[in-house]
């Protein structure tokens, strides 16, 4: 029998999710996959796997799911209180869970995106050359309750792994650059978007999020009457009433409200994670800044396998406990989060 | 024509983000500037050029996408302005087996409430703006927004009229929206600062046939007025009741 995990409970809007789909932008198709890829590295990290393996996408909570044959799973992304069958299970790491398993995941304590990742990948056919699911071009679906996702061979076997905790799951300043169109705000409206403390607004999804903002919307010259232009994930656009609107991989390949500048790609897990009524801030820099900041954030995503450390068992944890033979001082530290 | 008329704008190079630079061809759109933007985003897809990872036209423009790490904004810049001397680029054919498209529209009514609105924003009887709309024989100028989604023009100068100011909800599908002398038709539904003056009931993505996308830059559509039973005959037609001729 094949390997799957089965839905019992899941999220509104989840969905599996790869890298997405590169190369149909002529055709109006944007690249979607993961809202936060570097989530997606990281569980192929802890698990020592390709990140062209597909992930279950968990946006605000997770859901309650059951393995059909031993699993390999992570947990990255958005942190959420997880457990299996019972037992508290540590984000940002790789488990073993056994056939039978009943695994639970719940609310986001912070960020928007949590992913469940299963060694193998979810084998979904591949449509336009991925896995993923593309809601807004109508590629694919929501993952339901009920459904039953299908596990890729696992021909890996790390568990036990975790990376640190990162901390881009509460909001903060978001680095930008000019784009072709920033020109068409005058100084003082850019100066002002810069000073501007935003709060990402309740309604955002896979395309983008409003940005909401006490005082004056940010205006452009001409504003309802440019040309519809290409878009790139991270553009903020103006809408008609003066509201900036991030855009994100899943976004409109093309558009005719005005972007006053694009974020960063390195920042963009940082922006597609701040949850509801987090503050945004946003900072210009210049285009060797941000060259400095691609740089580093590609040197981090290859050096993530060499980051992960052995998971350090919390001694609450283990059933037997009172068989080990027990050193004072030993089991402390790293496995706090486990408490929670 | 002069040649003061037939290159009216030097196309402009500009970085789009941080991994995008924007060739355009104009600052309006004009039947020119985007004949030279699709014949000049084939021409980059041809060159192949390292690095570069994706490449598209818009309505005037072309976006290319590449890797800034490994490919200098520079020598990205040097690279495209030499293929932009190799020849005028304005004066470039459209794509070749070009199609002319008639689709069956119910315009107005319930099927589609803004058609009232968009007729006083272009300042003639609802009876002339539907006269308009389903006479103008109209071409794909690009595909974008959402999958196999066209951008058709162009409308006659009355139908220079803005986006709205605020977002619709949601357009179903197959409707045909209008802003800028443009028309859109929706591949899928989708919020919009465009009205929605019409419907029809064309699938234009088809995400599981070999040939997903129906309509491609340069084809040519028509929007015939057609009525609700004729719309509600063609629900299961993927085509919508369209008919096809190729463009010789």
């Amino acid at each position: 029998m094949t390997a799957a995990l089965v839905v019992k409970r899941i999220a509104p809007g989840a969905s599996v999710q790869d890298m997405g789909r590169a190369g149909f932008r002529a055709f109006g198709v944007s690249r979607g996959g993961a809202a936060d890829p570097l989530a997606m590295a990281e569980g192929a990290a802890v698990l020592g796997q390709s990140t062209d393996c597909a992930a279950l996408e968990l946006p605000g909570s997770g859901g309650v799911f059951e393995a059909t044959a031993p699993l390999r799973i992570a947990l990255t992304g958005a942190p959420m209180r997880a457990a299996v069958d019972g037992a508290p299970l540590v984000w940002n790491a790789s488990h073993a869970v056994p056939a039978g398993a009943r695994i639970e995941i719940g609310g986001a304590t912070s960020g928007s995106y949590g992913y469940l990742h299963v060694g193998g990948g979810f084998d979904l056919p591949q449509r336009l050359g991925s896995r993923s699911a593309h809601l807004a071009a109508g590629i694919g679906a929501a993952v339901q309750a009920g459904d039953s996702l299908t596990v890729g061979i696992d021909g890996g076997d790390p568990v036990g792994l975790c990376l640190p905790q990162d901390n881009r799951f509460d909001g903060g300043v978001l680095r930008v650059v000019e784009s072709f169109q920033t020109d068409l705000f005058d100084t003082d409206t850019r100066e002002r978007f810069t000073q501007t403390c935003f709060s990402r607004d309740a309604r955002a999804n896979r395309m983008g999020m409003r940005l909401n903002s006490d005082g004056t919307g940010f205006a452009a010259k001409g504003g309802l009457n440019i040309l519809s232009e290409s878009i790139l994930p991270g553009d903020i656009q103006i809408t008609g009433d003066g509201t900036p609107f991030l855009l994100l991989w899943e976004s409109q390949t093309t558009g005719g409200y005005p972007r006053i500048c694009t974020v960063i790609p390195a920042d963009l897990p940082r922006a597609v994670q701040t949850p509801a009524g987090a503050a945004l801030r946003f900072c210009f820099v210049t285009r060797d800044e941000a060259l400095a900041v691609e740089r580093k954030a590609r040197d981090h995503l290859s050096d993530l396998p060499k980051l992960c450390t052995p998971l350090v068992r919390d001694p609450a944890q283990i059933r037997d406990l009172l068989s080990y033979q027990l050193i004072s001082g030993v089991t402390a530290g790293d496995a706090r989060d486990e408490k929670e | 024509m002069t040649s003061a008329t037939s290159r009216p704008f030097d196309p402009v190079i500009r970085p789009a983000g941080l991994n995008g630079v924007l060739v355009s061809f104009g600052d309006t759109l004009t039947e020119p500037a985007n004949r030279a933007a699709l014949a000049f985003s084939s021409a980059v897809v041809r060159e192949g050029i390292d690095s570069v990872e994706d490449c598209a036209p818009s309505l005037v423009s072309v976006f290319v996408q590449f890797d800034p790490l490994h490919l200098g904004l520079d020598t990205l810049r040097a690279r495209l302005s030499t293929l932009l001397a190799e020849r005028d680029w304005f004066s470039a054919s459209m794509p070749d087996g070009r199609r002319f498209i008639r689709v069956p529209t119910v315009y107005g009514a319930d099927h589609a409430p803004q058609l009232e609105e968009a007729a006083e924003a272009a300042g003639v009887s609802v009876a002339d703006a539907v006269r308009q709309m389903s006479e103008a024989r109209v071409r794909v100028q690009t595909i974008g927004f959402a999958p196999g989604q066209p951008y058709l023009g162009l409308l006659p100068e009355n139908w220079d009229i803005p986006r709205q100011t605020a977002l619709t909800k949601a357009v179903p599908e197959g409707a045909l929206v209008v802003a800028i002398r443009q028309f859109v038709l929706f591949s899928v539904s989708s919020p919009t600062g465009w009205r929605h003056v019409g419907q029809t009931a064309l699938k234009l993505f088809r995400p599981d046939s070999d040939t997903p996308f129906f309509l491609r830059p340069g084809d040519e559509v028509q929007f015939v007025e057609a009525s609700a039973d004729v719309l509600a005959r063609h629900a299961d037609d993927p085509d919508g009741g369209a008919v096809i001729e190729a463009i010789p």
